[in-house]
C-alpha cells in the first residue's frame, strides 16, 4: 500500500500512523488520553468490561434460571421483597429479579452483536459502493438515507419489529427482530460515514496512483479506501451498541419483548414492573432498570471519550499541540458535519465535498 | 432515547461551518429563494420514501385484519373481512390506493374501535404536543445554561460533574427515568400526582369546555379556575422532566462542545487581545454563534422527542398520541399503528424544512 511508506514517519499523514482500530485500539486511546478524559474513558472501559463479564458468565452467576417459578422448597411467591433467599426480591410474574437482571445482560449482548454485524456489512458496503461510484445511485441512496435517518428510530424500530415477529417473540424471533430494528436504524449512519470518508479518500493521490498502476475496483476500493475509511468505525460501533441496548428496552417495554420464559429483557420487566411503581413496589422496577443505565453509561463513557479524542477542539488541552495535526481528520462522525451545517441538504453533496470547495 | 449517537456526534463539528466571517464561495450558489424551494420540494420525496417503506413492511407480514382478528374468527368470516376491506388484491393495487389516499389526507381507519386516524391525531395530538412543549422547556431551561457553564469552566471540577450529568441524562431510558420520579415524588414523598394529565374531577370539566383546545393548560386558564389550572400543572411536572432532562443533556453537550469551539476563534482571541472583559467575551463573542448549529439540531431533536414521548405517555398513562400508540400496538392494530407512525413522519418531515428556513433566515451561509 502506498500510505505504508510513510507510517512512523515525523511528518507522516493521518492514514498511516492512526491505523489504531487493528492494533488494541482502546489502550491506545488511553494512552493518549489525560485528566478527566481519561477517568471517563476507564470508568466506561470498566462498567463495559463488567457487562461482558456479566453476560458471559450469566449460567454462573445467578443463583436460578431466568424462566425459573419455584425451587425444591416451594414457589417463588409474587412481588417478595428482597430476602435471603432473594437477594433483589421477586417480580409480579414470581422470576427471581437478580436472576433475571443477570440473564438479561446475555440477551443485551446477543442483540449487540448481531444488530453490529448486520449493520457494519450492509451500511459500510453500502457506502464504499456509493461513494466510490456516485452517479444516480449515489444519490439516491443519500436521500433514502438521509429520509430514515431524519425519521423517529424508536417508530421505524416498532414498525420493524411488527413486520419481523408480528409482535410476538421467542428467544431468536425476539432477538433478530430488535436486533434488524436497530439495524435499520443504524444503516444509515455507517453508510453517511463511510461515503464521506470515501468520497473524500478516493481523491487522494495514492488512490490514483493505484489506478494508475492499473488496480481493479475492488482492490482499489476494499484494500485503499475501506482500510482508511473505517477509522472512525470503532466509535460508532460503542455509540451504536449503547444505542443498541436502550432501543432493546424501549421495544420491550412498549411490549415487543422477548416472552419471559425464552428469555430474559429488561425493557420486558420494567413494562411489568409499571404497575408497581404506583403501590410502592420498587425493586421490580429498579434492578432492571439499573442494569440498562449501568450498560448503556459505560459504552456511552467509551465511545464519548473516543470521540472528545478525536476531536481537536474536545481534547483536552495539554496534548493538543503535541498531536493535533494527526487527529485532525479524524473527526468525522456520524452526521456531524450535516447536523452543524444547514441541515439536511449538505448531505446531498457529502460534507467534504463541500469543504474542498470552499479551500 | 436511541439516539445517542447523532446527539453526541452533532458536537464534533467543523467549526468552518459556523465561523463568524467564513465566507460563502461556492460557485453558482442560488439566493434564499431558491435554496428554500428546493428544500421546499425535498420534503415529498423524504415523505414519498417513509410512507412506501412504513407500507411495505407493515405489509410483509401479511394483511391486519388477519393479525388483529385472527384467533378470534373463523376462517370464513375472517376471509370475508380481508375482502371486504380489499387486502386480497394484489399489494400493489393497494399500495398505489395507499399512497393516493395519504396523498388526499386519508391515513385509514382503525379496526378496533373504527376511528379514522387523522381524527385520533385531532383527538390525542393536542396532548403530545403540550408534553413536547413543557419538555422542551425543561431541555432549554437546564441544558443551556448549564452547558455554557460547563464551557466557561472547562476542565474544571463543575465541568465533569455537568459532564457526568449529562451523560447519565441520556445513558437512563425516558421511561425508567420516569419510574424512578414516580416512585420516589409521587409514591414515596406524595408531592405530586401518580400518572394521568389532570384529577378526574378536572379532566372532566376540561373535556365539556366549550370549544377545548385539548391542550389542557389553555383549557384550564380559560376556564379560569385556579384550582384545575394547579391541578394541571402538577400533572406535568414529572412527564415534563422525565422527557426534558433526557434532550437536556443534550443540549448541555452541545452548548459545551461549540461554546468551547468558538472561544478558540480567532476573533474572540482578537477581542481578549483587545481588553473585551472574560464575562462579555463568554456572552456575546462566543456564546451567539455557537447557538445556531444548536437550532439545526432542534429539528432532529424533535423527531427524538417524538419517540421519547411515546415511552413517556405510557409511562404517565398520559393520554396522547403515543400513549395511544401502544393502546393500539397491544390490540394489534396494524392500521392504526401504521396510520399514526406515517402521520408522525410527515410531521417530523415538515419540522425539519421549517427548522432549515429557520436556519436559512439567521445564517446567511446556508445557501445552495
Amino acid at each position: 500500500m502506498s500510505t505504508r511508506i510513510s507510517e512512523g514517519g515525523p511528518t507522516a499523514p493521518a492514514a498511516g500512523t492512526r491505523r489504531g482500530w487493528k492494533s488494541l485500539p482502546l489502550l491506545r486511546q488511553v494512552q493518549q488520553s489525560v485528566g478527566l478524559q481519561r477517568g471517563m474513558l476507564i470508568a466506561g472501559l470498566v462498567l463495559s468490561a463488567l457487562f461482558l463479564l456479566v453476560a458471559v458468565l450469566a449460567p454462573l452467576l445467578a443463583p436460578y434460571e431466568y424462566n425459573q417459578l419455584r425451587d425444591p422448597s416451594g414457589a417463588f411467591g409474587a412481588q417478595q421483597a428482597p430476602s435471603s433467599t432473594h437477594l433483589l426480591g421477586t417480580t409480579v410474574g414470581g422470576y427471581d429479579v437478580l436472576s433475571r437482571v443477570i440473564w438479561g445482560s446475555r440477551t443485551a449482548l446477543y442483540v449487540i452483536v448481531v444488530a453490529f454485524v448486520l449493520s457494519f456489512f450492509v451500511g459500510v458496503l453500502l457506502g464504499l459502493v456509493s461513494g466510490y461510484f456516485g452517479g444516480w445511485l449515489d444519490r439516491v441512496l443519500v436521500v433514502v438515507c438521509d429520509a430514515i435517518y431524519a425519521f423517529p428510530s424508536l417508530l421505524l424500530a416498532i414498525v420493524v419489529a411488527i413486520a419481523i415477529s408480528g409482535g410476538e417473540s421467542s428467544l431468536w424471533g425476539g432477538i433478530m427482530a430488535a436486533a434488524i430494528a436497530i439495524t435499520v436504524v443504524f444503516i444509515p449512519q455507517y453508510f453517511r460515514v463511510v461515503r464521506a470518508e470515501t468520497v473524500r479518500i478516493k481523491s487522494e493521490a495514492f488512490v490514483e496512483s493505484a489506478k494508475v498502476i492499473g488496480a481493479s475496483h475492488r482492490r482499489i476500493m476494499f484494500r485503499h479506501v475501506l482500510r482508511n475509511a473505517t477509522r472512525t468505525l470503532p466509535l460508532i460501533l460503542t455509540l451504536n451498541a449503547s444505542e443498541a441496548v436502550s432501543t432493546l428496552a424501549a421495544l420491550g417495554f412498549l411490549g415487543f419483548g422477548i416472552e419471559p420464559t425464552a428469555a430474559a429483557e429488561w425493557g420486558y420487566d420494567l413494562k411489568r414492573a409499571l404497575a408497581d411503581v404506583s403501590s410502592g413496589i420498587w425493586w421490580t422496577s429498579v434492578f432492571p432498570g439499573l442494569a440498562i443505565v449501568i450498560v448503556v453509561l459505560g459504552l456511552t463513557l467509551v465511545g464519548e471519550g473516543l470521540n472528545d479524542l478525536a476531536d481537536p477542539r474536545l481534547r483536552t488541552r495539554r496534548r493538543a499541540v503535541a498531536s493535533s495535526a494527526d487527529v485532525a481528520e479524524t473527526s468525522v462522525v456520524p452526521g456531524g458535519t450535516l447536523d452543524a451545517g444547514p441541515g439536511g441538504l449538505a448531505g446531498l453533496e457529502g460534507p467534504d465535498d463541500g469543504r474542498r470547495y470552499e479551500q | 432515547m436511541t439516539t445517542t449517537t447523532t446527539e453526541l456526534v452533532a458536537g464534533g463539528a467543523d467549526p468552518d461551518t459556523w465561523a463568524p466571517r467564513a465566507e460563502k464561495r461556492r460557485v453558482g450558489g442560488g439566493g434564499l429563494g431558491a435554496y428554500l424551494f428546493i428544500r421546499f420540494l425535498l420534503i415529498f420525496p423524504t415523505i414519498f420514501i417513509l410512507v412506501t417503506t412504513v407500507f411495505f413492511l407493515m405489509r410483509s407480514t401479511g394483511d391486519p385484519i388477519t393479525a388483529a382478528l385472527g384467533g378470534r374468527l373463523t376462517g370464513e368470516q375472517l376471509a370475508e373481512r380481508v375482502r371486504e376491506a380489499g387486502y386480497d388484491r394484489p399489494l400493489l393495487t393497494q399500495y398505489f390506493e395507499y399512497l393516493g389516499n395519504v396523498f388526499t389526507g386519508d391515513f385509514g381507519t382503525a379496526i378496533s374501535d373504527r376511528r379514522p386516524v387523522t381524527e385520533i391525531l385531532t383527538t390525542f395530538g393536542a396532548a403530545t404536543l403540550e408534553l413536547v412543549f413543557y419538555a422542551l422547556l425543561v431541555a432549554f431551561l437546564v441544558g443551556i445554561p448549564l452547558g455554557r457553564l460547563a464551557a466557561y469552566l472547562r476542565d474544571r471540577w463543575p465541568d465533569a460533574v455537568l459532564r457526568v450529568f449529562a451523560i447519565v441524562c441520556y445513558a437512563t431510558p425516558v421511561f425508567f427515568f420516569g419510574m424512578l420520579l414516580k416512585l420516589v415524588f409521587a409514591v414515596n414523598l406524595g408531592w405530586l400526582p401518580v400518572a394521568g394529565r389532570a384529577s378526574t374531577g378536572a379532566d372532566i370539566q376540561l373535556q365539556q369546555l366549550d370549544g377545548s383546545t385539548g391542550i389542557y393548560l389553555i383549557d384550564a386558564i380559560r376556564l379560569g379556575d385556579g384550582e384545575v389550572i394547579a391541578d394541571v400543572l402538577e400533572h406535568a411536572v414529572l412527564p415534563a422532566i422525565a422527557l426534558g432532562l433526557l434532550t437536556a443533556g443534550i443540549f448541555l453537550r452541545l452548548v459545551r462542545t461549540n461554546v468551547i469551539g468558538t472561544l478558540g476563534m480567532g476573533y474572540v482571541e482578537a477581542a481578549r487581545s483587545r481588553g473585551v472583559p472574560e464575562r462579555r467575551l463568554l456572552k456575546k463573542h462566543a456564546y451567539r454563534p455557537a447557538l445556531i448549529p444548536i437550532i439545526t439540531v432542534i429539528g432532529l431533536q424533535i423527531a427524538l422527542m417524538l419517540g421519547g414521548a411515546v415511552l413517556t405517555e405510557t409511562t404517565f398513562e398520559w393520554k396522547g398520541l403515543g400513549f395511544q400508540l401502544t393502546e393500539y400496538i397491544e390490540a394489534r392494530d396494524f392500521v392504526a399503528v401504521q396510520g399514526i407512525v406515517v402521520l408522525l413522519a410527515i410531521i417530523v418531515a415538515v419540522t425539519n424544512f421549517v427548522v432549515d428556513v429557520i436556519a436559512a433566515l439567521i445564517d446567511p451561509r446556508v445557501r445552495y
